[in-house]
């Protein structure tokens, strides 16, 4: 069970969303919500102090009885966020550090395409396939 | 007491009684007060009655460990300790009597130092309170050494759990949780099975919560943590019976609910917690399960209506309680995993589930949510928060207490909606169009279907095509459709109460501030220009777009400002037919077609009066419904959008992408913007202002400006008034050396103004010219700005309403004053030499010299020397400069001879003053004639004994 979610800075609506299996996609979605509020305070933590050697990856957010949400922040405080089952032990820090860098990578991509107009919501093939086979290699 | 254990099979872990015993029933210390002084007269009797007394307080401990000891309550301040003789050797004999030991008889002195001695009475007490438990903790370790791990596993949990009892009761809380830990593992080491697992899950439960608390006593939370984690681990899965889910579901909502308790408690005395470490968390899990126990309750417990509890009752025991903790009441005692009698079982489980039928599950999910949203409050989780009471509002709903269910989602509605995360908040919508479909609560339902059908729900095509429906018949006064997965009771109900509204006379009318939401109709208003003149109808666009699937008529569109007067002519209306309103081929004004912007374009004149004014729109609305039926007004504040159109044109406004050509009719609603106010100007003016003068004035000269004014305008002009001097705002100073008037031909003094306000001149018909001459005396040089402005009343027709405007041109004009010329005056000897001083009566001359600095020619009309009383001329003083013409750049002297006689003052003596009559010698006749005055330097005169005349 997996998601990825991206929000965009300041009204933090979601800008991708995808989870796996589909049937519980609401309460992914709340779960990713709340998550945001420790994001939100561990960015307030880290300060401005040093912006460009900041670590990116904010680790794990909370953890709850059935997943662990894991969060990641890039410097334009674009959020990325990820829910993994809590039994899923293969998945350690750096697995799930490397899978946010390549997320991140996507994302880049994106912006990086003239016609895709920031704080849109993304429709992009390229990304969704990234997601899937990232789901993939968790699931 | 036994005195073997190999014979004996205990019945279970931990006798009910236990704990209550040790805590409430089984003293530690008796401690026998006795009145007696050393110097008792009556000893021996007050020995004896002491000694019985002690006996009869052993005699009902009945062998148990229980210390013993007294005190003697005295009146006379005992003397120090050896030097009464008397008191030691009655004490020792009192000891014997009691059969106590030395250290078990105290003295109380009634005395002064009571306090004093009630403390180190205290602390004795206490000493042997803890001998006593040391002594029972080593009792229960002795039993050990007799234990086998076989037939005795039990016991090895029960002796581990009293000695750490114990020594909490000795206070010695370090060995109390090091003991706990090891009765932990030992409960889990037992044999289990589904017969017993409640009993060692109760038993596991109370050891963990023993650990915990000793954990953050010891101020070491993350120990108390670990092993609450740990404890969750090892009994999540020990459901036992799976008819008895629900209980298990139970006890971990219980172990979370006592965690957070035991984490909150610690907290309150000084721990500090943080926003992802905080009890909030372990409510939050409770409720969960609670949620979870509920879910099982819903599927093991529905049994008919027809079975009935079991009689007897297989959950009633003899003496109305367990012997041991965790055991079923219907086979307690029994070790053994074969169930013996399986009906019995059945009834068991039976009575248990119908037990758990009748919780009020609701409340308590409710209240451990509201505990977990009171711990989230503090650590800054609103998300969190917000996400909880949703929850809460779920189970409401469920509880069927839909007016709290309505009131708390409604509360987090707005968060949902400000972070644009539709489908959270298309979810809670639902569930509240739920609610007030079920209360029948008229315009909360309109509220939520107006936002389920906009476009930042989620709903699916089906779906909103179902509410809007439900909607249309809700304004055609019928009753909706109930919602779906409702209750099959709740919804009978309410259409009953459905009704009730649709016979109900009145308060059919329901206006719904769309503003802070996101309804299915869009609405932005747009003047057409950011200000209008006057003379011309003030033009503004509403545009309206609907989101929802199918076409929707609408009674009426009218638009508020702020002067209402302006109200009644934006009014779009036509009474329809009520059968109209499915007719959903017909696309007529009244009616909005999914996906299309519609425009209404309003025009208006705008009265006189708010010209220079802002004219507003304050609201639009829109009314859906008719009078006869049910009606909504739609109402914007301003010109239209909601809560997520800022974002959306923002959005828009970042956008490259090219939009798709549309037909010249039509319009991308995206790239419309609101325009909610636009002023109102001043006609534009038509006639022509010029000014016509020779710049730059000269230093208080009548400086003449020509003002022409000639009307363009089709009609008279009337009650043309001309402001003209200096613009205010500038340099205080300016306004008190600069004169303006309108007669040239004196010269003015300073009393006049520096503006001449509103001077009337009379009505100008079409083409007429008119010229005035206003003149301007500047005291200063500099420049200096002037205003001249016209204006004027005209009659105009706009629309086919005549108006009266008022109109006003002004020109303003920035005029630099110079001085005409500079005099330079030096005294020279007759013999023309150049003297910085003069020598008395001796004749001198004095030279001036007038350079024109005018770039216009200048007439000296003449010149006059005024001297001072101390000069005296040597002959006649004529002007040598009368009428002569200074072009620029040349200068006329003249020369004057005088003497001075001899004085007394060594610092020099005053000349006169030289006079200059000017003009300027242009054409313009009866120019006036300026006077300048120049002071004549001092001069210093000495007096000289011989002075040769050669």
């Amino acid at each position: 069970v997996l998601i990825s979610v991206i929000c965009s800075p300041p009204q933090n609506y979601p800008l991708y969303i995808r989870s796996i299996p589909t049937e519980n996609e609401l309460k992914f979605h709340y779960t990713v919500h709340t998550s945001l509020d420790v994001v939100d305070e561990k960015i307030s933590a880290m300060g401005k102090a040093l912006v460009d050697q900041r670590e990116l990856y904010l680790g794990l957010l909370y953890p709850t009885e059935d997943y662990k949400v894991y969060g990641y922040v890039t410097n334009s405080k674009v959020k990325f966020v990820m829910v993994v089952d809590s039994s899923n032990t293969a998945l350690r820090d750096n697995e799930i550090r490397s899978m946010f860098r390549k997320l991140h990578n996507s994302y880049t991509d994106i912006m990086c395409n003239p016609f895709y107009n920031p704080g849109d919501r993304i429709h992009s093939r390229a990304f969704d396939s990234m997601v899937n086979s990232m789901m993939m290699q968790v699931c | 007491q036994r005195t073997s254990y190999e014979w004996y099979i205990p019945k279970g872990i931990l006798k009910t009684g236990w704990m209550n015993k040790h805590l409430n029933l089984v003293p530690a210390l008796v401690v026998v007060f006795y009145e007696l002084d050393w110097d008792e007269p009556q000893w021996k009797e007050k020995q004896s009655e002491c000694a019985t007394r002690v006996e009869i307080v052993r005699q009902s401990l009945q062998g148990r460990n229980t210390k013993v000891a007294v005190v003697l309550i005295q009146k006379k301040t005992p003397l120090p300790p050896g030097e009464d003789v008397i008191a030691s050797e009655r004490a020792a004999a009192l000891c014997n009597a009691c059969d106590l030991s030395g250290k078990s008889l105290f003295v109380l002195p009634h005395t002064d130092h009571l306090v004093g001695y009630i403390i180190r009475l205290e602390n004795a007490f206490y000493e042997h309170a803890q001998t006593y438990y040391y002594t029972e903790i080593r009792r229960v370790k002795s039993h050990k050494e007799f234990l086998n791990k076989t037939t005795h596993q039990l016991l090895f949990v029960r002796h581990q759990f009293k000695i750490a009892f114990f020594s909490e009761l000795k206070q010695d809380t370090q060995n109390a949780l090091k003991n706990y830990r090891t009765a932990y593992n030992l409960v889990h080491e037992l044999r289990a099975h589904e017969t017993n697992m409640l009993e060692i899950k109760t038993m596991a439960g109370f050891i963990n919560y023993k650990i915990c608390r000793l954990c953050f006593q010891h101020n070491t939370p993350l120990d108390a943590i670990a092993q609450f984690r740990k404890h969750i681990d090892l009994c999540k899965k020990k459901i036992g019976s799976a008819e008895l889910a629900f209980e298990h579901a139970a006890w971990m909502s219980k172990q979370f609910q006592a965690f957070g308790d035991l984490f909150d408690e610690a907290i309150k005395l000084g721990l500090t917690a943080i926003q992802t470490q905080n009890p909030g968390f372990y409510y939050q899990q409770a409720a969960y399960y609670a949620q979870e126990r509920k879910q099982l309750a819903s599927v093991l417990c529905n049994h008919d209506s027809s079975v009935i509890y079991p009689n007897p009752d297989p959950l009633e025991t003899q003496t109305g309680v367990l012997d041991f903790y965790g055991q079923r009441p219907w086979r307690q005692g029994i070790l053994s995993f074969d169930l013996s009698d399986p009906e019995k079982e059945k009834m068991g489980i039976l009575s248990l589930q119908l037990k758990e039928k009748i919780v009020l599950h609701s409340e308590l999910i409710i209240t451990l949510l509201s505990n977990a949203v009171a711990q989230f409050k503090k650590y800054k989780c609103p998300r969190m928060k917000s996400h909880l009471m949703v929850q809460m509002g779920e189970e409401y709903y469920y509880a069927k207490d839909y007016a709290k269910a309505l009131k708390l989602l409604d509360y987090v509605m707005c968060e949902y909606r400000s972070e644009g995360w539709w489908t959270l908040l298309t979810s809670i919508l639902t569930t509240a169009l739920k609610c007030s479909y079920l209360m029948a609560q008229l315009k909360d339902y309109i509220t939520y279907s107006l936002e389920l059908l906009g476009r930042a729900s989620t709903l699916k095509e089906d779906q909103k095509s179902r509410i809007e429906k439900n909607l249309i018949k809700v304004l055609m006064n019928e009753s909706p459709d109930p919602e779906p997965d409702c209750d099959a009771a709740a919804v009978k109900a309410s259409q009953k109460l459905w009704a009730d509204c649709v016979s109900l006379a009145g308060s059919n009318v329901f206006t719904i501030e769309v503003q802070d939401f996101i309804p299915f109709v869009q609405c932005k208003a747009k003047f057409l220009a950011p200000s209008f003149h006057v003379d011309v109808p003030v033009q503004f666009d509403v545009y309206l777009r609907a989101d929802c699937p199918h076409p929707i008529r609408f009674s009426k569109l009218c638009i508020s400002f702020n002067n209402q007067d302006y109200n009644q002519y934006c009014v779009v209306e036509e009474a329809y037919q009520k059968s109209d309103i499915l007719e959903q081929s017909s696309q007529g004004t009244m009616c909005l077609v999914p996906g299309k912007t519609r425009k209404f374009t309003f025009r208006f004149v705008a009265k006189t009066e708010d010209v220079g004014k802002k004219i507003e729109i304050t609201s639009v609305d829109l009314i859906l419904g008719s009078e006869s039926g049910r009606c909504v007004i739609l109402n914007w504040r301003g010109g239209g959008g909601d809560a997520a159109s800022s974002q959306e044109a923002l959005q828009a406004a970042r956008s490259f992408r090219r939009r798709p050509k549309l037909p010249d009719n039509e319009v991308h609603w995206d790239s419309l913007t609101i325009q909610a106010s636009t002023m109102i100007i001043y006609r534009v003016p038509n006639i022509s202002v010029h000014l016509r003068h020779e710049p730059p004035a000269l230093t208080n000269e009548m400086y003449c400006l020509i003002v022409t004014v000639q009307s363009h305008e089709e009609t008279v002009a009337k009650d043309v008034k001309l402001t003209a001097g200096l613009k205010p705002g500038q340099d205080a100073n300016l306004t008190q050396k600069t004169q303006v008037t309108l007669h040239g031909t004196d010269a003015c003094d300073d009393s006049f103004p520096a503006l001449l306000p509103d001077i009337p001149v009379g009505d100008l018909q079409p083409g007429e010219k008119l010229e005035k001459p206003i003149y301007i005396r500047c005291g200063t040089v500099g420049a200096r700005m002037f205003l001249v402005y016209v204006s004027y009343l005209i009659n105009t027709i706009v629309e086919g309403k005549e108006i009266l405007c008022k109109c006003h041109r002004d020109e303003t004009v920035t005029i630099e004053t110079v001085f005409p010329f500079d005099v330079a005056v030096k005294f020279v000897s007759t013999k023309l030499e150049h003297l910085d001083r003069v020598f008395a009566d001796i004749p001198f001359l004095l030279m001036t010299d007038i350079l024109s600095a005018s770039p216009w020619p200048l007439t000296i009309v003449t010149s006059q020397l005024q001297l001072s009383a101390s000069m005296t001329p040597v002959d006649q003083l004529e002007s040598y400069v009368e009428n002569v013409v200074l072009q620029t750049g040349e200068s006329a002297s003249e020369c004057f001879c005088l003497r001075c006689p001899p004085v007394t003052n060594a610092s020099g003596v005053a000349t006169g003053c030289y006079i200059i009559s000017w003009k300027r010698s242009s054409p313009v006749e009866s120019v006036p004639v300026v006077s300048t005055v120049i002071t004549l330097p001092h001069v210093i005169v000495e007096s000289i004994p011989l002075h040769v005349n050669a």
